[in-house]
């Protein structure tokens, strides 16, 4: 495994792991973007991350945030900062932290799962979606170009039981937004308080271009639910979408658009990798480095 | 009668217990453990339940038990009358009960490569997949004999104990980087154990085997 020397890739905030992960004091290491490191953290809520070399000894120190339940990192000078995502600082949110899942598979097969509604009925069958009801109704895609962002607006599905929180089915009403080639989040209509949104995040840390971790940080508004049924809800959920994730063939994002024909439904995908492909980013892409 | 399962929904030991309450259309109470990432299989609250940190556990009445291939045993034992998911008979007991010690022991490698690729346990993966696979040799040669033999289950002409006990990590190898590709008898077996009244799937089985 070798660093990536892909600038783009390079220059992103990636999740290394999450609060209270280890006592204090302790130490774990693993990988971003094919680079060994070490996190530890050194305090309470403080954490320091180095580069190891290939024997294992610490050299650059690297930026560290603790927000959202993750750690995150950066190898090189982020071009962006962390999205800003108020959910999590709100009084009555339960933040649940999952941990991390580790995925066969590039990190942006990931982000396009996670914006793709079509499969709920078959992939989650009976929970985010039914079998009686598989359309997609079209929806808003916008590149806002302020923050570089992509937004999926004015999207809904029908979903048998959409949180576990729900007593029932409902009309779901997603706001989607990829707010870095990493990371995407959704904000989801509230069972029984139809005001309010649940903020779902999916960070990833790629490990290299198709090994990566995925974390998925959620700020709940569920006063009744367990810590464990709701970390519980969201893992199996993910487990089931792991499943279609690995068996995607090629593993590595094509980003020529033509490669794999993309229908209605698929106008978020198609934005996202016109967006990626506009970025200059090839880790994890089929496209070639230009150098 | 009281049954109370400590569980966690993505274990594949506890999805054993699962399946046979199922079966046997057993009403119980579960109780969430945050195996991950909460770790709470190794807190001292836990360890007074279960000193080897594991689950599952299922408690029946004043019963505590740990091992799930003990609680298949022992659900069979006291609630199955038909007797069929433990039978009794000198020709068929023992053959269940050596696959079902098989199941808690070399089919565990499937469970640790699992644990590996899914979880992050820092253990020779290499070393895990290829103990799975030499467990899946032996097991699918087993079930092309019964084949052959006419038949469709581990021992017998039902479905036993055993076969619920390997059905979960055999299932789940995918998740571990462990392909059925090789095992032509072994992916029949998973088919027709997905008939059996009352089967609930599990996230990370693929539905098409
Ligand atoms: N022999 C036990 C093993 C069960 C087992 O490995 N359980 C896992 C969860 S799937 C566990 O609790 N592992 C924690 C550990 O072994 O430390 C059984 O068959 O029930
Ligand atoms: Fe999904």
């Amino acid at each position: 495994m070798t660093v990536t020397t892909d600038a783009v890739a390079l220059g992103e905030w990636v999740a290394c792991g999450w609060p209270g992960k280890v006592p204090v004091g302790g130490h774990w290491d693993t990988v971003i973007l094919g680079q060994q490191v070490r996190a530890t953290r050194t305090a309470a809520d403080s954490y320091e991350v180095f580069t190891l070399d290939r024997t294992g000894t610490p050299g650059r120190q690297l930026p560290v945030q603790s927000r959202y339940c993750c750690i995150f990192t950066t190898l090189s000078e982020p071009k962006r900062p962390l999205p800003e995502i108020s959910e999590f600082a709100e009084p009555d949110r339960r933040l649940v932290n999952s941990g991390c899942v580790g995925v066969n598979t590039s990190p942006y097969r990931l982000i396009e799962n996670f914006l793709d509604m079509a499969h709920f009925p078959f992939v989650h069958t009976d929970i985010l979606g039914a079998e009686e009801q598989t359309e997609v109704a079209s929806y808003k895609v916008e590149h806002r170009k302020e923050v570089d962002e992509i937004w999926a607006t004015d999207c809904q599905f029908f979903q048998p039981a959409a949180s576990k929180a729900a007593t029932g089915g409902q009309m779901t009403k997603y706001v989607y937004r990829i707010m870095s080639p990493f990371s995407i989040m959704l904000y989801k209509t509230v069972h029984g308080d139809p005001g309010r949104n649940d903020a779902i995040c999916l960070f990833i840390q790629p490990r290299d271009e198709t090994d990566c971790l995925a974390y998925m940080p959620m700020a709940l508004v569920d006063a009744v639910s367990t810590t464990e049924s709701m970390i519980d809800f969201q893992q199996t959920i993910f487990l089931q979408d792991r499943v279609i994730l690995e068996n995607q063939r090629p593993a590595l994002m094509p980003l020529d658009l033509t490669a794999e024909i993309p229908t209605k439904a698929d106008v978020g995908s198609v934005t996202f990798r016109r967006w990626l492909k506009q970025s200059g980013i090839w880790f994890g892409t089929s496209e070639k480095a230009a150098a | 009668m009281a049954l109370k399962l400590y569980d966690y929904t993505l274990s594949g030991s506890c999805y054993k217990v699962r399946l046979l309450l199922g079966f046997l259309e057993l009403t119980y109470t579960r109780e969430q453990v945050d195996f991950y990432p909460g770790r709470r299989h190794k807190s001292l609250d836990f360890l007074a339940i279960n000193p080897l940190g594991q689950l599952p556990v299922l408690e029946d009445g004043d019963l505590r038990l740990r091992d799930a291939q003990a609680i298949l045993c022992h659900l069979a034992n006291k609630y199955d009358k038909t007797g069929k998911w433990l039978p009794r008979d000198p020709a068929t007991f023992g053959t269940v009960m050596m696959w079902l010690m098989f199941a808690g022991g070399e089919i565990m490698a499937a469970s640790a490569a699992r644990l590996h690729d899914l979880l992050g346990y820092d253990l020779d993966i290499a070393a895990a997949r290829n103990s799975a696979h030499a467990a899946f040799r032996i097991l699918d040669d087993h079930l092309a004999l019964r084949e052959i033999a006419g038949a469709q289950w581990i021992a017998g002409d039902h479905p036993t104990v055993a076969d619920v006990a390997c059905y979960p990590y055999v299932a789940l190898a995918g998740d571990g980087g462990i392909g059925h590709e090789d095992y032509p008898a072994l992916r029949n077996w998973l088919r027709v154990f997905r008939t059996i009244p009352h089967f609930d799937p599990m996230s990370g089985i693929p539905e098409f085997a």
